[in-house]
């Protein structure tokens, strides 16, 4: 197991790591959390058009989207489970399915976006979350190409930075995030990682068990690129096609090669110019 | 179920060979696009001819007609990116990549110029670092979202945040510069200009290659997969253009150093430049193509043309050396410029983030 975030970042005495579980085999894309969502964080609106994309209009997370359910319609694959019902016949699908899944900020153990972060306004709070602290952030835009996920975004006209808090504000006087209380289908569930972990594994068994074949677990790893999500999902199919990275790697971990490199070339640039003044500037003198 | 704009139903031996089924729908906008976004990079594949047949109809297809959505190699979410494409604007961000090089090779070229007694030379690199790194630092706060809070940045120094490092370099750096310029070209407090020489010289080399791992420690795939090779290009090119400049100004007599200076900058930039399409496989090719493409090809053309005319005419003819220095000034920018914007390009298309990763898991899963 990997070093609880909140202790690595120095708090000394703390909660519970706390994140989200979102099981999206019960996601009935009511999109109740989006609205929960941008209601309790008064996160303003960012565009109202229709995006031919199946259901989903809001498009992608960005600066005033922090949950987003997506919607795909797919076809029916050779090798997919046979469902049936009650009697044990096998219910005709018409040779497709439609996925939905509620996204949201991953809340990484290793967070790029706070690693590159150069004011400090991208903290670790004591719950392990990572939040933007609005009156520090000065729009500088680092932590938008950081995150492997496409999370964080400026927004437009006001120049800052801006993503889930994981309801900050809430979890401070003990209430649950906005998006997991509205949730009526338990798809987001609330809580420790830890608990919710020991929930996924439950959950994804059950449905392997039951033939389920696409259900795995994203991000439930603490072995993984980022050292697993705050906030972990339970998917039918792969990563990209919810259009999410299935591999992603917090990309501070390739700092240190990095800044070897950098201080090789700069000496190397430091040797270059002594080699080009070495022979003495007169072409014809010395 | 309701399938608004669903897609058809492909017949059997096209859902075999697919190899994790189909997108579940297209945007119609995406029709217009260079048509690499959805399908993997496998423009080729697609089953010509038929994308617009009945790909968006919502009524219910025949088994066994021919496929009309394309074949993918990985899935995308309606061929969105994967991670957002930077908010960093050109010419602002691009222009201080090549400027902030510039200043900082100049600072090197002029502190070593100093130091072997060429001061026609050195009163050339001084101002001429000091001009760069001032339009530098205008650009960046520029291109901050909150300008006025750009005192922000010395709130904290972070090693983990290249742009950090990078402020505490420029803020020290920078009046360095600055006061070596004012001293060599009003003449005044010689010996402090000679510190603030040394002082600039010796913060230039990381003012020039910094910004490597500025743009590599991100998500964006030209740009992190390029973090071996980039610093060794941004100090040549650096070099290069530091030296081309000089040679604009500088009598042919005294432009030894520069020139030298420039012709070595230009052949690790070239070098470096080669290596670095060549580790990166699939990955170089948003360096290759399109409009980073053109710039790329146009720099290394003049790259070579610069590094020819150096070595041959740099330092006896008057003409061929400013014109040598021209080239690979407006070489180095052109490189800044073509590395910025194909790292937009590998950010916009979901395949440079997904393909790799989808490697590594396959080789992952077979080792």
């Amino acid at each position: 197991m990997s070093v609880d975030p909140a202790t690595r970042a120095g708090y000394a005495e703390h909660p519970p790591r706390m994140g989200f579980f979102t099981d999206t085999s019960v996601c009935i894309g009511c999109k109740a959390c989006e609205v929960a969502c941008k209601e309790w964080n008064m996160v303003p609106e960012d565009g109202i058009a229709l995006s031919g994309m199946s259901y989903d209009n809001t498009v992608g997370l960005g600066a005033s989207t922090w949950r987003h359910v997506a919607f795909i319609e797919q076809i029916e694959r050779p090798g997919d489970p046979v469902v049936t019902d009650s009697e044990e016949k096998p219910v005709q699908f018409d040779g497709s399915r439609w996925l939905m899944a509620s996204n949201v900020c991953k809340h990484c153990t290793h967070s790029a976006c706070l690693d590159v972060c150069p004011t400090g306004a991208l903290m670790r709070t004591e719950f392990g979350t990572v939040v933007v602290q609005s009156d520090v952030c000065n729009g500088c835009g680092y932590c938008i190409p950081a995150c492997p996920f496409g999370v964080i975004d400026r927004r437009e006209g006001d120049g800052r930075a801006w993503k889930c808090t994981l309801c900050y504000d809430r979890l401070g006087v003990g209430l649950e995030p906005a998006c997991a209380k509205a949730c009526p289908t338990q798809s987001i569930q609330f809580g420790p990682v830890d608990e919710l972990r020991e929930r996924a594994q439950q959950r994804v068994g059950q449905l392997q068990e039951a033939g389920v074949a696409g259900a795995q677990l994203y991000l439930e790893d603490p072995e993984d690129g980022i050292g697993g999500g705050g906030a972990f999902f339970l998917l039918l199919d792969q990563p990209e096609v919810y259009g999410l990275p299935p591999d992603p790697v917090v990309t501070t971990r390739d700092l240190p090669r990095m800044w070897r490199h950098v201080g090789i070339a700069a000496a190397a640039l430091v040797a270059g110019g002594l080699a080009s003044c070495l022979g003495g500037h007169r072409r014809s003198g010395s | 179920m309701n399938r608004p704009g669903s897609g058809a139903r492909p017949g059997a031996a096209e859902r075999a060979r697919s190899l994790w089924g189909q997108h579940g729908g297209h945007r119609p906008s995406d029709d217009q696009d260079d048509g690499a976004r959805n399908d993997g990079g496998q423009a080729g594949q697609r089953q010509g001819g038929q994308r617009q047949g009945g790909q968006y109809r919502g009524g219910r297809r025949q088994r066994g007609e021919p496929l009309v959505v394309p074949r993918a190699r990985f899935d995308s979410y309606y061929g969105r990116p994967v991670i957002k494409p930077p908010v960093w604007q050109s010419p602002d961000v691009p222009g201080y990549l090549f400027l902030g090089g510039l200043a900082g090779a100049s600072s090197v070229l002029a502190g070593f110029a100093q130091l072997t007694g060429n001061h026609e030379l050195a009163r050339v690199a001084k101002p001429a670092a000091a001009g760069a790194i001032g339009l530098s630092a205008v650009a960046l706060v520029r291109d901050l979202g909150r300008p006025e809070r750009f005192l922000n940045m010395m709130r904290v120094f972070k090693v983990t945040s290249p742009m950090s490092v990078g402020s505490w370099l420029l803020a020290s750096y920078g009046p360095c510069a600055g006061a070596a310029a004012a001293c060599a070209v009003t003449g005044r407090l010689p010996r402090a200009g000679a510190l603030a020489t040394i002082g600039a010289a010796a913060l230039g080399p990381g003012i020039a290659t910094y910004t490597a791992a500025l743009l590599s420690d991100t998500a964006v795939p030209a740009w992190h997969d390029a973090h071996r090779e980039m610093p060794y290009l941004f100090a040549g090119s650096a070099a290069s253009a530091a030296g081309g400049l000089s040679m604009l100004a500088v009598r042919p007599e005294h432009a030894g150093q520069a020139v030298r200076f420039a012709v070595l900058g230009a052949a690790v930039e070239l070098t470096a430049k080669s290596l670095l399409l060549r580790r990166l496989g699939p990955i170089a090719e948003p360096y290759q193509s399109g409009r980073p493409g053109k710039l790329m090809e146009t720099a290394e053309v003049l790259t070579a043309a610069g590094l020819a005319g150096a070595v041959l005419a740099g330092g006896r003819s008057r003409a061929a050396t400013v014109i040598s220095g021209a080239a690979l000034v407006a070489a180095s920018a052109l490189t800044r410029f073509g590395v910025f914007e194909a790292g937009f390009a590998s950010a916009k298309d979901p395949k440079y983030t997904v393909g790799p990763q989808r490697e590594r898991l396959r080789r992952r899963a077979s080792s």
